[in-house]
């Protein structure tokens, strides 16, 4: 590290220099550090939406139950739906799309680091601003017909819990004109509908980024056919966000500016019209469930060929596979309104598009399959996620074909049989992809292995109780079960399986606990995991482990896919795998080189502007929301002129300083950065 | 590392749980909504839709489940083992696994569009109900013969009747799964569905889209009849009210339902009396002059099951938003008296 | 043993596809606003001539010549924005001051064309966001172009104000400037859209 401070004459700020600390956090611009920084929010997100599930699920394990209020139980769905969707699965994808994609193209860093970690500080403040309604929301009662309002008795009713009922209660997916200004008074929308606008606008700038960082920032020699297939699924589901998220914004507004200031958008009163809601949701809501499921798509597509010891099988179809599901996934959104009264004609062309996407799907299965075929199997806790993977998301395929085969879904839609297709395919697909990644990758994070037999117990825990939760949903839903249901009666001969169901979840609930426990105590205490633990194909692990900051400390040259195996092995007349003579050596070269860069290292500085203009932003919606009051009318002017400020000093700001982050005390090279530069990044 | 014997085995278990829940099946006859026991046309058709959807897919299912259970019993790693060979892809597999799901969807596709249209447009001929939704009530109104009913919706069994469907408030979710799949009610638009029952019977209808406070206790029953009780039931419906005589109970009920405000929402309509020109949009609750010819109410949820009219309806009374968190029907504060005489006047008001 | 390539400084610019990383950035930013606006505009196009609304639609109240004039001085301005891009890669500092502030001017220009409509529709015909939905699709649409716009003047104006600094913008700057006159050009094109779509072309119910 440097010894003297140069303050430069550029900046507003000193540039934070300590790489140690809460500040380092708070003012870093390192990908790995972001991606960390997203791991840990989504992993307490998912704990959090947990809790909201136990909840639901005790209130529905008896038949005409007063565990929680109307209210209470409503906000709980709202929130636990939310809460998984926005603030778990997406920011876990992110965490790995963040540490992972540089690293997996053979770059330093992202392509605009700063906009990165303002992505994370808009997301981080997102969230807060999203569950202050815990504290700050109201929901009333609604306001019918000839302005006639609703009763609560005190207390909300029968049942507990409700203080919960403050929060956003009309639903995950806010269908109008329920979730408006009449029939959801109150601010608890407000903050659900200013808290999506928050996450997708985090979202949007990381998905400009990495689809800048594939196509600019590659390694020499890794052309976009070499690049890993975790690499591309991030890019595909970038430009997924990237065309899906502006249509939700623009119905977030909608919405904001018809509860907020009158507008008539969704009043069907006025002649708005509720069903233009549902298309310009499901516009975005439908490419968002490929958002949420290709990233880990991705992973199992690394672990499979790892864990098989064979490359992955049909690269480029599944490759092109991920592209097609994403393109034809902008064509089916209306398969989520079948029942609301769209013509026939719309109705079969939906149907039919939407089983289009199952060829795609099964292609990739097919692929990963024939990964395994042939191969050398080792069934460690990664792989045993992926495989869970396959037979999980294909049930959950499967019921979604089922759902496209229209008069048939107007009896399953709106009920628990849906309930249990977007769980196996969210949480028997995503979230087992995910625990295959963290299993994977975790040595690259910390330096150690998570502990196999804690993780065999983890995952065959989850695995039992997963199945156990959700399996039994198809059949309530065709029995009757409708979603969004607080209360059944004993008549609907529900309340059987519902048990099975809540204890399930209290087993899935236990697994979590034993997964926490190992995390804990690897970290500390773990095998120490030393260079390529797995014996794995790909780039990112030609660095030590943990990964330094600079990530690779010598520039690479791409010579072919998989690029780290073929360093490693030599093939043989049967096309078997030999292992090369200088192998070992080679990979202690890369221990020690890069541990110990022979050179100096020139990295992005840090910056306390991400920070700054991520913290306006929320400050915006509180004003919107109080916006009838001088309070409020100062939080909006406030947090503009915040944003302006901090994004004009983000501006003056170079890049880098000179001499800053360096690896080495020796500093031969000039500035990089330019007196003058406004955005660079 | 597991054991082959021991995956196997956990794996026969979870496909024996899994047999069993499915023959979970079996307990139809307990659940009131189920969509397995068709009772007309159009539910017939969507199942037998569904049960050959179901038997592909779960062949699919097999396939890949056996596939991977003989990918990880052949090909795990064992002692001695070779290096495997360094597979990259085989273009006419690939294209098998394309083109075989293709023909399969394309299969399903036909019967599945046909059904699209084949069920979704109402016979010109068919009888009409309009079916309004409100939160949290159906309510059925029949043009043909200006019968204005709420709860409990009476078509004549064997042929078709056609639900003009609309919503006075939010958007609502019309479900009775042994008829017919659900279509929403949508509010300022109108929404149409078939509605056909073999035989006489009830059935029970759920609202299926999230719409507020009570959204899980709206329902609703189709009382399919013989076509001669249905005659009857229109020129019973058609009649005014007869009010009570003067110094009984009912009589006092009437006084109570009178003074207290109830006319303000609830039509009651009384042969001469200029009230009967109201229209009925301009009433926020169900129209009770019929209220008895009614066996449930509330939202079709009372009474209870296991519990008698009487009590439900004093329940009921008393304080209508702890039932039904958020109801517009407000707790007036009725004295136990006052509520004894109102259920003495509805339950003669047939 | 494989051969470890002389090791180079590796802060150069990655330029994989040989577009600079911060115009590919812009580019792939206004793909997405494309979809934006792409939305709010078949908002408007859905309501614009729905029967059965009360109180005036904006089809019947549109002033064409005026919204032509307005419209025009938007197109100066990205006219405006080019030759000041062309300035500074001439190295013409004052040059490319004027023109970046003849730009930022016409913009502003253009917007207070558009309070004055909407102060017109509001006060003198009475059509506010709340009238009906084809009113609300109609502010929000425009109203949203025109923070755009604003957006877009803060933008030429940060750049004007830095470029008074010694030594003026640099040649590294240019990519600024190119930055900056693409979402120029975009919110213009944009306009032009919501012109021709918006204001000629759509009627109100028969």
């Amino acid at each position: 590290m440097t010894a003297t401070a140069e303050r430069p004459a550029t900046t507003i700020f000193r540039r934070p220099r300590s790489k140690t600390g809460i500040w380092s956090w708070i003012t870093t611009v390192d990908h790995k550090r972001i991606g960390i920084m997203y791991g840990y929010a989504a992993f307490a997100f998912f704990i959090i939406g947990g809790l909201e599930a136990i909840l639901l699920r005790v209130q529905l394990s008896q038949a005409n139950a007063e565990f929680l209020t109307a209210g209470a139980y409503n906000a709980l769905f709202t929130m636990h739906g939310t809460t998984m969707i926005f603030l778990f699965v997406m920011p876990a994808s992110a965490a790995f799309m963040n540490y992972l994609l540089p690293l997996l193209v053979g770059a330093r860093d992202v392509a605009f680091p700063r906009l990165n970690a303002l992505s994370w500080w808009v997301f981080f403040f997102g969230a807060i601003f999203l569950y202050s309604t815990f504290f700050f929301g109201t929901s009333l009662p609604p306001i019918g017909p000839d302005a006639i309002p609703g009763n609560l008795p005190d207390g909300g009713g029968p049942g507990s819990f409700n203080w919960i009922s403050g929060s956003p209660d009309g639903g995950w997916f806010g269908y109008q004109p329920n979730a408006g200004p009449f029939y959801s008074p109150g601010t608890a929308m407000d903050y659900w509908a200013g808290g999506l606008q928050i996450l997708g606008l985090s979202s949007l700038i990381s998905a400009v980024n990495f689809i800048v960082t594939t196509f600019n920032m590659r390694a020499k020699g890794m052309r976009l056919m070499r690049l890993p297939v975790f690499a591309w699924m991030t890019t595909v589901t970038a430009f997924l966000l990237l065309f899906s998220l502006p249509i939700i914004a623009v119905a977030l507004f909608m919405v904001t500016i018809d509860r907020q200031f009158g507008s008539l958008f969704f009043a069907a009163t006025a002649g708005g019209d509720p069903i233009l809601w549902q298309h310009l949701f499901w516009l975005f809501g439908h490419p968002e469930v490929y958002i949420l499921i290709l990233p880990a798509m991705g992973i199992v597509s690394e672990v499979f060929p790892v864990f098989s010891r064979k490359p992955l099988f049909g690269y480029s179809a599944v490759v092109f596979a991920g592209a097609a599901i994403a393109f034809l996934g902008f064509g089916v959104w209306a398969h989520h309104m079948f029942a609301s009264g769209i013509t026939p004609v719309a109705q079969a062309a939906f149907g039919l598009a939407t089983m289009t996407i199952a060829i795609p799907t099964g292609i990739k299965i097919f692929n990963w399959l024939g990964t395994m075929w042939g191969g050398r199997l080792r069934f460690t806790t990664p792989m045993l996620f992926a495989i869970g993977f396959i037979a999980m998301f294909t049930i959950g395929g499967l019921s979604g074909v089922t759902h496209s085969i229209v008069p048939s879904d107007w009896q399953q839609t709106d009920t628990y049989y849906i309930v249990a297709h977007f769980h196996y395919v969210i949480f028997g697909g995503a979230v087992f992809g995910l625990f295959a990644g963290l299993y994977y990758w975790f040595p690259k994070y910390s330096g150690r292995m998570l502990d196999e037999k804690l993780g065999k117990w983890h995952f065959w825990l989850q695995f039992i109780g997963f199945n156990l939760t959700f399996a039994p949903m198809h059949w309530l839903g065709l029995q009757g079960m409708v979603r969004r249901t607080w209360k059944y009666a004993p008549e609907m001969g529900l309340e059987g399986w519902n048990q099975a169901v809540t204890a399930g979840a209290v087993i899935i609930a236990i697994s979590i606990l034993i997964f926490m426990w190992n995390w804990a105590r690897s970290r500390r205490r773990g095998r120490v995991a030393g260079m390529d633990p797995w014996d794995a194909r790909t780039i990112e692990w030609m660095t030590p482990n943990p990964t330094p900051e600079h990530n690779f400390s010598e520039p690479l040259e791409i010579t072919k896919l998989d690029h780290f195996w073929h360093l490693k092995y030599d093939e043989d007349e049967e096309g078997r795998p030999r292992r090369r003579e200088d192998a070992d050596a080679m990979l202690e070269h890369l221990e020690d080189v890069g541990n110990n860069p022979r050179e100096p290292i020139h990295l992005p500085s840090s910056s306390f502007f991400p920070f700054l203009v991520g913290l306006g932003v929320p400050i915006i919606f509180y004003g919107i929301i109080y916006h009838t009051s001088i309070a409020g009318k100062a939080l909006i002017v406030g947090g503009i002129l915040l944003i302006l400020a901090s994004c004009v000093g983000w501006g003056i700001e170079p890049v880098d300083e000179p001499h800053y982050g360096d690896h080495d005390e020796e500093h031969g090279e000039e500035p990089v950065a330019e007196e003058g530069e406004l955005v660079d990044d | 590392m597991a054991s082959s014997g021991r995956l196997a085995r956990v794996f026969a278990l979870l496909g024996l749980a899994f047999l069993l829940g499915a023959c979970s099946l079996v307990e139809i006859e307990d659940a009131v909504l189920t969509t397995f026991e068709p009772a007309g046309p159009n539910a017939q058709r969507i199942d037998d839709l569904f049960w050959m959807v179901f038997w592909i897919a779960t062949g699919v299912f097999a396939f890949v489940v056996v596939a991977l259970i003989v990918l990880v019993l052949r090909f795990r790693d064992r002692e001695g083992a070779k290096e495997p060979k360094q597979l990259h892809g085989n273009a006419k597999v690939e294209v098998v696994w394309t083109v075989i799901p293709a023909i399969i969807l394309a299969a399903i596709a036909v019967p599945t569009v046909q059904a699209v249209f084949d069920l979704t447009e109402c016979d010109p001929a068919a009888m009409k109900v309009e079916l309004i939704g409100h939160q949290w009530w159906f309510e059925a109104h029949y043009p043909d013969y200006e019968v204005d009913t709420a709860n409990v919706i009476v078509i004549p069994a064997g042929r078709e009747v056609c639900l003009e469907m609309t919503s006075e408030d939010v958007i609502h979710n019309f479900w009775a799964p042994s008829l017919h799949g659900k279509r929403y009610l949508v509010p300022g638009q109108w929404t149409q569905l078939k509605m056909e029952a073999y035989e006489p019977g009830e059935f029970w209808a759920h609202c299926a889209e999230f719409c507020g406070l009570s959204h899980s206790l709206m329902r609703a029953r189709v009382l399919a009849v013989a076509e001669s009780e249905f005659e009857t039931w229109v020129a019973e419906q058609q009649q005014p009210a007869v009010l009570p005589e003067e110094g009984t109970q009912a009589y006092d009920g009437y006084q109570v339902f009178v003074n207290r405000g109830c006319t303000q929402c609830h039509a009651y309509r009384v042969d001469g009396e200029g009230g009967s020109e109201i229209p009925r949009e301009a009433f926020n609750g169900p129209d009770l002059t019929h209220f008895a010819s009614r066996h449930v109410f509330a939202g079709a949820i009372l009474p209870e099951f296991g519990e008698d009219r009487e009590t439900a309806l004093a329940r009921w009374l008393a304080d209508p938003p702890s039932v039904k968190p958020g109801s517009f029907m407000p707790n007036l504060a009725l004295s136990g008296e006052e509520i004894d005489d109102l259920i003495a006047f509805l339950e003669e008001s047939r | 043993m494989t051969d470890v390539a002389h090791v180079e400084p590796v802060h150069e610019e990655h330029e994989s596809t040989g577009v600079p990383t911060l115009k590919l950035g812009m580019w792939i930013f206004l793909s997405s606003e494309f979809l934006f606006f792409g939305a709010l505009i078949s908002n408007y196009l859905l309501y614009s001539n729905r029967a059965g609304f009360e109180g005036l639609y904006p089809a019947e109240i549109y002033d064409i010549p005026f919204t032509s004039v307005s419209s025009f001085v938007l197109l100066m301005s990205s006219l405006t924005m080019v030759l000041a891009h062309n300035a500074l890669s001439r190295g013409d500092q004052h040059g490319t001051r004027t023109w970046l502030f003849a730009t930022a001017a016409l913009g502003a220009v253009f917007l207070g064309g558009q309070v004055f409509e909407f102060t017109e529709f509001i006060v003198n015909y009475g059509m506010k966001l709340t009238s009906n939905p084809a009113a609300s699709a109609f502010y929000v649409l425009t109203g949203f172009h025109g923070i755009h716009v604003a957006i877009g003047v803060f933008l030429l104006l940060s750049l004007w104000g830095i470029s008074h600094r010694r030594g003026g913008l640099s040649e590294k700057s240019g990519l600024n400037v190119e930055m900056v006159g693409l979402y120029w050009h975009f919110v213009d094109i944009i306009w032009i859209v919501i012109f021709t779509v918006v204001y000629l072309i759509s009627l109100p119910p028969a």
